[in-house]
Formats: C-alpha cells, sequence, structure tokens
C-alpha cells in the first residue's frame, strides 16, 4: 500500500505545469470559439445597422407647399389632359415666390421634382372645379435637394465638387425660412412604380410582380410537390427508378440558382416562346427551385405521422389512397406547410433566375396581369442597386429592408405553424 | 376567349362530377347496390373529362404562337425576304407581331401591314377553334363519363388508377426539369462550339466576349478562353473558404461542446437568419459598406485598391457561408457517438482535448462534405459577385484585384441582346453548362462522403 502523499497522483507527483498548460489550452480554444460566434454575429449587426441607418431616410421624402393658380386661360376643362401644364407650372412658380428673380424662378424649375406637373394634373382632371381657384398642394423635390434637406450633401464642400452650387442652395434655404419645405412620409415609395427620377421610384410595380411571381409559384410547386413527395414516400416501389427519381431530386436541390434561369431563358422563351419579363414564367422557374425544397419537407413530414394511424384505417377498410389523403396527408399538414413557407420566402429573395429571363426591365406601370413585364422585389433591388443617382441609394437600402420585412413575417410565420400545429407522436 | 376555354374546362369537369354522382345515388335510390361511393363515380368523371381538355388547352396555347408566326412567313409576298439572314427574319416578324399588337412605329412597308393583318386573323382564328375543340372534346367526354356508371363499374378503382398516374407525373417533372437542364445546355453548348473550337475554350486564357452584334457595333474580335473565369472564380471561392471555414468551425466546435443550453439555443437561430438572408442583399452590403472600408483601408496604407475586387467579394460570400459551415459541422460533431467522447473524457482528457483529438478527427468525413458542398455554392453563387466583382477577366491571383467568375459572365452575356444566334449570347450557355457539370460533381462527392460516413457510425 502507497502512502498518500498530498500533492502526488499514484505515487507520481502532479505535473502542475502540464496541467496549467492543457487548461490554458482549453482556454483558448473556449476564446477562439467565442471570438468566432462573435465575428459571426457582429456581422450581422453590423450588415442590419447599415441597411437601416442608409434606408431609413428613403421613408420620408422633401416636399415644397406649392401655390397653383389654375387659371381657365391656360387650362381648358374640356380637354384637360392636353392644356398647357407647363404654363399652369410657371404660373405657381410665380405665385409661390412672388418677388423672384428670372434666374431664382429657373432654381426653382430644378428644385421641384419633374412629377410635379402630373401630381397637379391628377388633381384637377379628378375636381374640374379646382379651374379658376387657387390650389395649395405639397410636391416632392427633386433628388439632390432632398439629399440636402436629409444632410446628405455637405453645404461646407467647395462649390464646384458640390452637387449643387451656391444659388441653389440660397433657394432652397429661403423656401425653408418661409416654412414651405416639409418632410412627409414617402408614400410614393408603395403607392408608384418605377421610375428614372428617384423621388417618384416606387416599389408598387415590383410588389405586384412579386406576388404574381410567388403566386404562379406557390400553385404549381405546391400541388405538384406534394404529389410528387406522397408518391415517393407512400407508393412507389423501392426500385431502380424510384432511387433514380430520388437522386434527382437531391442532385436539382444543389444546382445553382442561375443555372434555373438558363434553363428558362431556353426552354420556355427561346423555344415555348412564353414572353419575357413575365411573372408567369418567373413563377414557373422558381416553381422547378423550389419543388425540391417542398418535396423533402413533405416527405419529412409524412414520415413523422405513426404507422398506427395507417394501420387503424386501413383496418376499418379505407383503400391506400384514403388511407394517405383523409388520415395521413391532414395530421402531416402543418410540416409539409412550415417547409413549404420556407421554400417560398427562398423563391422571394432569388434574383439570378429572374435577371436571365429578363425580368429587371424598365418598366413605369405595375403589371394588370402574370403575362404582362414586371419586375420583383429582388430584381428592383437589382435594378436600384445599378443605378448611378444617389437618390438610389437610399432606396435601394429600403426596398431591402421591404423585403426583409416580408421574410421575416413568412418565417416567423412557419415558425408560428410548426409551435403551434405540429404534433410529437 | 383563352379565359373562356379555360370556363369550358371547369364547366364540363363540375357537370361531369355532379351528373355521375347524381346517376350513382339515382341507381341506390332504385335499390341497387353500388361497387364505389357515389363520390368516385363522381370523382372518376371529373378527371376523365377535365384532364384531356386541361392538356389539349395546354398543348394549343403554346403551340399556337410558333404556328401562326411560321404561316405567316410563309405566307409573306415572295421575294421580301430575300437575301436576309435568319436575325433579320426574325427582326421581320418581331415589327410585325408588335403592329399586330397594335405598336406600330414609324411607317411599316405596306407588306408588313398585310402581313400583321393576317396574324391578328389567324390569332382570331386559332382562339375560336380552340374553344371549339375544348367544347367538343368535352362534349364527348362528358357523355362517355356518363355511360360508365353502373352498379358494377369499379370507379374507385379507375379513379385510383388516374391518381396515381397523376402522381406518378409529378415525381416525373424533377426528372423532366434535370433533363430539360441538360438538354438545354448541351444543345446551345454545341452550337457554341461550332463557332468556337472546344480547345480553344478550355485552355484560351483570353476572355473577351464583347463582340459585335449588329453591323453597326464597335466591339473587339471576341476571344472565348475560360481560363481567366474559371481562375477569378477559384480566387473567390478560395478567399471566401478562408474567412468562413474557420469561423464556421470554431462556431461549430463551442457551440457543439463549450455553450450553455440557453446560449445554443439562442445564437443558432440568430446565426441561422444569416443564411436566410437572400445573396442580393449581401451584394448590396458589399457595395455599399464593405467595398469603400477596404478602399479607405487601402488608401490609408498607401495600396491603390480597385472599386471591384475579389477580397471584398470573397469576405462577403463568407458571411454567408458561416452558418452553412458551422450547421453542417455541428451536425457532424453530434453524429460522433457519445461512447467516444465519454471514453475520452474519463481517460482524464480536458474537454478541449476530447474536442480537438478525438471528436474532430471523428468528424471530419462529415465537415469535409459539408465544406465541398459549401464550396459548390461558392462557386455557384451569383448575385454577391454580380454586384461586388468585376466584369473584366483578368489571369490574376491577387486578392485586391478585380476579377470576374462563370456566374457574374453568365448573367451579363444574358443581359440586354438575347438573340440564339451569336457566339456571345451562346457563350453564356457553354459556360452554365461548365458551371453545372462542376457543382454536380462536388454534390455527388460530398453527398457520398456524407452519407458513407453516416453508414460507418449507425
Amino acid at each position: 500500500m502507497t502512502d498518500i502523499i498530498p500533492g502526488t497522483l499514484i505515487g507520481r507527483p502532479i505535473e502542475a505545469a502540464s496541467v496549467r498548460k492543457r487548461r490554458r489550452g482549453e482556454m483558448w480554444l473556449k476564446a477562439f470559439g467565442l471570438v468566432a460566434i462573435g465575428l459571426a454575429l457582429s456581422m450581422l449587426i453590423v450588415l442590419i445597422l447599415s441597411l437601416v441607418s442608409s434606408g431609413y431616410k428613403a421613408f420620408t421624402q422633401t416636399h415644397v407647399t406649392l401655390t397653383v393658380p389654375i387659371s381657365a386661360e391656360r387650362v381648358d376643362p374640356e380637354d384637360i389632359a392636353g392644356s398647357s401644364w407647363r404654363g399652369v407650372m410657371k404660373d405657381a412658380a410665380a405665385a409661390t415666390l412672388p418677388d423672384a428673380s428670372k434666374e431664382e424662378l429657373k432654381v426653382f424649375d430644378d428644385l421641384i421634382s419633374d412629377g410635379a406637373k402630373q401630381i397637379v394634373q391628377a388633381r384637377v382632371t379628378a375636381d374640374p372645379a379646382l379651374i379658376g381657384q387657387t390650389l395649395t398642394v405639397d410636391v416632392p423635390v427633386s433628388d439632390p435637394f432632398d439629399q440636402l434637406n436629409k444632410g446628405l450633401i455637405d453645404r461646407a464642400t467647395p462649390e464646384e465638387n458640390r452637387r449643387l452650387n451656391d444659388a441653389e442652395i440660397a433657394l432652397f434655404d429661403r423656401l425653408d425660412e418661409a416654412g414651405l419645405v416639409r418632410q412627409k412620409a414617402n408614400w410614393t415609395l408603395v403607392t408608384q412604380a418605377d421610375s428614372r427620377f428617384p423621388e417618384l421610384a416606387g416599389l408598387k410595380g415590383a410588389l405586384i410582380g412579386s406576388f404574381y411571381t410567388l403566386g404562379i409559384c406557390f400553385l404549381l410547386a405546391f400541388p405538384i410537390g406534394i404529389g410528387a413527395a406522397i408518391y415517393l414516400e407512400e407508393f412507389a416501389p423501392r426500385n431502380r427508378f424510384s432511387d433514380f427519381i430520388e437522386v434527382n431530386i437531391n442532385n436539382l436541390a444543389a444546382v445553382p440558382s442561375v443555372v434555373f434561369g438558363l434553363l428558362a431563358l431556353a426552354v420556355f422563351i427561346n423555344w415555348f416562346g412564353l414572353p419575357r419579363s413575365a411573372p408567369f414564367v418567373g413563377g414557373l422557374t422558381l416553381a422547378l427551385m423550389v419543388m425540391p425544397t417542398i418535396i423533402i419537407a413533405t416527405r419529412a413530414a409524412l414520415k413523422a405521422v405513426p404507422p398506427s394511424i395507417r394501420e387503424a384505417a386501413l383496418g376499418v377498410g379505407a383503400s391506400r389512397q384514403q388511407v394517405v389523403f383523409q388520415h395521413v396527408l391532414p395530421l402531416a399538414m402543418p410540416g409539409i406547410l412550415t417547409g413549404t413557407i420556407i421554400g417560398m420566402a427562398h423563391a422571394l429573395g432569388e434574383t439570378a433566375p429572374l435577371l436571365l429571363i429578363g425580368m429587371n426591365a424598365f418598366i413605369t406601370a405595375a403589371p394588370a396581369t402574370p403575362f404582362d413585364s414586371a419586375t420583383t422585389l429582388p430584381t428592383q433591388i437589382y435594378i436600384w442597386a445599378d443605378s448611378p443617382e444617389r437618390g438610389f441609394v437610399s432606396r435601394t437600402s429600403a426596398a431591402i429592408l421591404v423585403l426583409l420585412g416580408f421574410l421575416v413575417v413568412m418565417n416567423g410565420l412557419a415558425i408560428y405553424l410548426r409551435n403551434r400545429f405540429e404534433r410529437r407522436w | 376567349m383563352t379565359l373562356a376555354a379555360f370556363a369550358v374546362l371547369l364547366a364540363a369537369t363540375v357537370a361531369a362530377y355532379a351528373l355521375n354522382r347524381m346517376a350513382a345515388a339515382r341507381i341506390i335510390a332504385g335499390g341497387g347496390r353500388l361497387h364505389s361511393l357515389e363520390s368516385f363515380h363522381g370523382g372518376f368523371a371529373a378527371l376523365v373529362v377535365g384532364l384531356p381538355v386541361l392538356v389539349l388547352l395546354i398543348v394549343w396555347l403554346l403551340a399556337q404562337g410558333p404556328v401562326i408566326d411560321r404561316m405567316v412567313m410563309n405566307g409573306l409576298p415572295p421575294g421580301v425576304l430575300d437575301g436576309m439572314d435568319g436575325g433579320q427574319r426574325q427582326l421581320v416578324l418581331t415589327e410585325i407581331s408588335s403592329v399586330a399588337r397594335g405598336q406600330v412605329f414609324g411607317e411599316p412597308e405596306e407588306w408588313k401591314l398585310a402581313a400583321a393583318e393576317r396574324m391578328v386573323r389567324l390569332q382570331g382564328t386559332s382562339s375560336l377553334m380552340m374553344l371549339a375543340a375544348a367544347a367538343i372534346l368535352a362534349l364527348g367526354l362528358l357523355f362517355y363519363a356518363r355511360s360508365t356508371v353502373s352498379a358494377e363499374f369499379r370507379a374507385r378503382q379507375g379513379f385510383e388508377r388516374i391518381v396515381n398516374g397523376l402522381m406518378i407525373f409529378c415525381a416525373l417533372v424533377a426528372v423532366f426539369t434535370t433533363a430539360g437542364i441538360v438538354l438545354a445546355l448541351i444543345f446551345e453548348s454545341i452550337q457554341f462550339f461550332r463557332m468556337v473550337p472546344v480547345h480553344e475554350f478550355l485552355f484560351g486564357t483570353r476572355w473577351e466576349p464583347q463582340i459585335a452584334i449588329r453591323a453597326d457595333q464597335v466591339a473587339g474580335q471576341g476571344a472565348f478562353g475560360w481560363v481567366p473565369v474559371i481562375l477569378g472564380t477559384v480566387v473567390v471561392m478560395v478567399i471566401a473558404l478562408v474567412v468562413a471555414v474557420p469561423i464556421g468551425l470554431l462556431t461549430a466546435i463551442y457551440l457543439n461542446e463549450f455553450a450553455s443550453k440557453r446560449f445554443r439555443g439562442w445564437v443558432k437561430p440568430v446565426l441561422e437568419v444569416l443564411a436566410g438572408v437572400p445573396t442580393i442583399v449581401y451584394g448590396f452590403f458589399a457595395i455599399l459598406v464593405v467595398a469603400p472600408a477596404v478602399r479607405s483601408l487601402g488608401a490609408s496604407l498607401g495600396i491603390d485598391v480597385s472599386p471591384t475586387t475579389a477580397l471584398v467579394a470573397g469576405v462577403v460570400m463568407a458571411i454567408m457561408l458561416i452558418p452553412f459551415i458551422s450547421s453542417f459541422a455541428d451536425d457532424a460533431l453530434t453524429a460522433v457517438p457519445r461512447s467516444l467522447r465519454d471514453g475520452s473524457l474519463a481517460l482524464g482528457a480536458t474537454r478541449g482535448e476530447t474536442m480537438m483529438k478525438v471528436m474532430f478527427p471523428a468528424a471530419i468525413p462529415g465537415i469535409v462534405g459539408g465544406v465541398l458542398l459549401a464550396i459548390s455554392r461558392a462557386i455557384g453563387e451569383t448575385m454577391i459577385v454580380v454586384l461586388a466583382a468585376g466584369i473584366i477577366a483578368q489571369m490574376t491571383i491577387n486578392p485586391l484585384d478585380s476579377v470576374t467568375t462563370v456566374t457574374v459572365q453568365i448573367i451579363t452575356l444574358l443581359i440586354g441582346d438575347t438573340e440564339f444566334d451569336n457566339p456571345k449570347t451562346l457563350a453564356a450557355f457553354a459556360l452554365g453548362l461548365m458551371l453545372f457539370l462542376v457543382t454536380l460533381a462536388i454534390n455527388i462527392l460530398a453527398l457520398r462522403i456524407v452519407r458513407k460516413y453516416r453508414e460507418l457510425y449507425d
């Protein structure tokens, strides 16, 4: 029997230095792990903060209050659209800035947006009784002045490097002092379609385009995906043919999205002659892309339904299809829907295949049907990200925030469904 | 007219269901015993009527455009198309169809107006014929379906056979898609390789696809050697992996072994958010934040950095890949049998030693599979590089230079002019074929490694 000597283990001294070294090694590993997690999380934070800080400015727009005399000489009630709206705007400039010089009036013409004319015209068209009266209306200012008001143009920069010269800034300040400048919520962002002018550009076309595209995608991918999953999970004989289909689906899930765009361009547009830029073709393409996701999710959900359900139904005389469609499928539905929503969220953010089928066209009207030319949210973001105007930078961020908002809602819905309805057997 | 045809389809399907169901119910009321439930009689009739009419409508709609185009082109007065090549004929056809839609630009020649009129007439006839054909087919099938109702008729078997066929068709859609991808890519690539020799494409070191499409455009001669393009792709991918793999693996190790349950339950979903962000958002983030930051950092160090660099594209792509790699590694570590871990701990190893010397080596195959899948993702990733990397192909491995990638070239070549008869457009399909083959090979390899390894421990 060895004596128990403190500081030793089975008679041998513990090598204190070595233990300390090993502990230190473990500490380092933990520290590195924490640093890695910190890095990943901080990237997410930087991503979101930079988008929010650049995007929130696009949710407001600088407006100027115009006084517009609608004189009967300028506007003909019989032919409102053909009237001299340029003349009306000239009157408006003179009425808003009563004692302005000719140069100042010219600067003022640049200051208000090109869309001001349409706004006034639309008001008068809606209410012809306004002819002969004086109208007060808030119109957006053009992009550089909007930037100035939001502090994105530095007044301290030398004039030759600034996007606005001293005269322009002076006029803007004069309007500001007169209390005519107002920062208002930018509803244009959701009520208008795309435009060359940032202050008039909105997401309406892209939102409707995305809606149609996702709708078509869902109508095709959901039934076909479920049908395929039910066949493979419940009815397919275990043979080479079924294996071949399975391998196909798994590989399809990993094909780069841009390849689906090439498929759509060559087959749907070039061979079948379907229209370019149409949400219908976009939906068709995305349906092929998300189908593997839906099939895989559906199979997992079907597998989770316990065999006792099937056996009970078979026992009371249901046919195999009745078992699946009347008993197993309803029980698997929450899981299927969760997978489908996640697939749809993925499709909503997908850009590359849609670019190839021409959904990045410049379109100033919202599509009326799924066969009209349209953009979608991500392709609109791509168009704006590529635009040189400064005003589109914050609008791109705003559009991204809208897109991320939709994704958060969809994923939240999927998580809710999973927690609320999914049963553990 | 198309809407009317679909209305006929819907009405016929509903009528078939209702008629047969009622007929079956009458047999029961008359004291008969049916083999199948009434609803199966109805469902069988609905499928028998609805499916053929639906197929007819889809085929008709797909075929009518090309057929009418051909008829209009063949019906043009003799001589007007003489001396035109395929592209010019296409332009004539486009003009005629836009006139037919009512969009007249300038003053088209008399024969074009006549052709447009003919096209409108043919379209009208075609829709009328489609409606008539759908109606006749629907009626015929309705009568047939109605005639099947009898006490002995095995409606359930018929119905289930059709449903089974439909489900097999759904499963085959995946096969059709793969076949469509392969055929489309190969078909267009063969056309490309007729114009540009294969060896020039595979081994050429110059990529200058901006050739003249129309005679009045000024452009270079064009060179289609994909080596600089694939080199750029590899550079971006390597940068992305160099950043993402260590961060992803360390994250997985910490979360798997050291993190408390609460910390893990909180961090994991947040990291997964990174994987759910659309790639266009990362692309914009790269040009909004990362590229200016790298540029100003370079300027402060006295290095001239180009506005689009492989470094920026790679780093931003790495952010996207981190959750991907970490969740794969996490799964691989979790799949290592508990006995290995417990054994190591029982022998007196610290948790760190257990992780690095026992668990991690045991999980290596799964982790390698995950990294391979990440590589295939990085190669196929499009929107980040479209926005953050360049367009000009250069033979360089300097991360601070501008490089281009396969996916960027596919997008830039196919945006704008897309006539399918010049090497510029077709080159995109050749690149797409290469991309498809490379990612497919990597995916198959990765899945095989992962599966083999799983079997080892199960």
